[in-house]
């Protein structure tokens, strides 16, 4: 099993877990089999051809997959997966 | 160093930790520091800076201080509200520390007002609550060769990172290329922030910011810090730098500073 952390933003598609399981040999496998269980989580991480948003990272282990070889890169049991979207606050509201 | 008996006794505690010392402390004192917008996070910023005896702090905020912003922005006061917020901070500050000389600019960041002030500056403090200004402030640092303290909040998390992108390090675009569109992402107002986060996160920025100052410890230039305040975690995720970036990689696009007009605030 793959362990996938869950940032604050997406996890009311993952009834409020921080951290889920998942499986797949490659980061796009993993989602895919990641949109089953909680539908509509593709569609928040992936654009509408399917390339992951360029405001999200994903990270394998502690490598943003997007400098290995993103959606293609290979996950294996025991890896940790962490999904950081860019967040903007700090000032008024 | 020509500290008087009260600075030396005001700052006893930190002088004498031999990573500060006398020299440390004068290092301080001329150091001059531009916080990005005096909110949740420009509060604990501009108040920890001005207590360590920071000579030069710089408010860019263009707002009033409102009733809904007392639940973390402690810069500003119950009868502050109405002020603006640089006004308010400004005369916190010189209560808190009277040797910190506080410059105020009552006005929204942009690509015009940027570029004059940050020669004014040695270091940059963002903490802003919008997109379009975080791509602007990275973007200006660049051009301008300046350090940046880069943090954010939303709901229960913080991100950190030190932006050294004119020392070869990654900048915030190496990072995130793209800000969100709008629409895609709430609002802290509607999305909710924890007022003590903004407290957290902040204070790590002004702890990055004097370390900077000092020339100790390690950087988060070529990490990602990320903080969740539910779980109680701290993680660290390598930053590399991005040999396409439009603005620091090998054949850049962006080469002026521009206004992106990004109408998501999150």
């Amino acid at each position: 099993m793959i362990t996938i952390r869950i940032p604050t933003p997406l996890r009311p598609m993952t009834g409020g877990k921080s951290e889920i399981e998942g499986k797949g040999n490659s980061i796009g496998e993993l989602i895919e089999q990641l949109n089953i269980a909680h539908p509509g989580l593709k569609d928040r991480i992936c654009d509408e051809r399917g390339e992951i948003r360029r405001f999200i990272n994903i990270y394998l282990n502690e490598e943003d997959i997007r400098f290995l070889t993103g959606k293609d890169t290979p996950v294996k049991d025991g890896d940790a997966v962490s999904i950081v979207p860019a967040i903007a606050g700090g000032s008024h509201d | 160093m020509e500290f008087t008996e009260e600075q030396l006794e005001r700052y006893s505690r930190q002088i004498i930790l031999k990573e500060v010392g006398g020299k440390g402390q004068h290092r301080l004192k001329q150091a001059r520091v531009l916080v990005v917008g005096a909110g949740g996070l420009g509060s604990p910023i501009a108040m920890y800076l001005g207590a360590a005896g920071i000579g030069t702090i710089g408010l860019i905020d263009g707002d009033v201080v409102d009733l809904s912003n007392l639940q973390r922005q402690v810069l500003h006061t119950t009868p502050h509200v109405g002020m603006p917020k640089v006004e308010s901070g400004r005369r916190l500050l010189e209560a808190l520390n009277p040797h910190v000389h506080v410059k105020t600019y009552q006005e929204p960041l942009d690509a015009g007002n940027m570029m004059t002030l940050l020669p004014d500056y040695d270091l940059v403090l963002d903490g802003s609550d919008n997109f379009g200004t975080r791509f602007l402030v990275n973007d200006a640092c660049y051009f301008a060769r300046k350090t940046l303290i880069s943090g954010s909040i939303f709901r229960f998390e913080g991100q950190l990172a030190t932006i050294k992108s004119h020392e070869g390090y990654p900048c915030y675009r190496c990072l995130y290329p793209e800000p969100p569109p709008a629409g895609l992402v709430p609002s802290c107002q509607e999305a909710g922030v924890l007022g003590v986060l903004a407290g957290t996160v902040g204070i790590l920025q002004a702890n990055e910011a004097v370390k900077e100052i000092l020339h100790i410890g390690d950087t988060l230039a070529d990490r990602l810090l990320i903080y969740d305040a539910l779980d109680m975690t701290f993680r660290n995720v390598g930053r590399p730098k991005d040999p396409t970036c439009p603005l620091c990689g090998t054949a850049p696009t962006i080469t002026t500073l521009e206004e992106h007009h990004v109408s998501c605030s999150l």
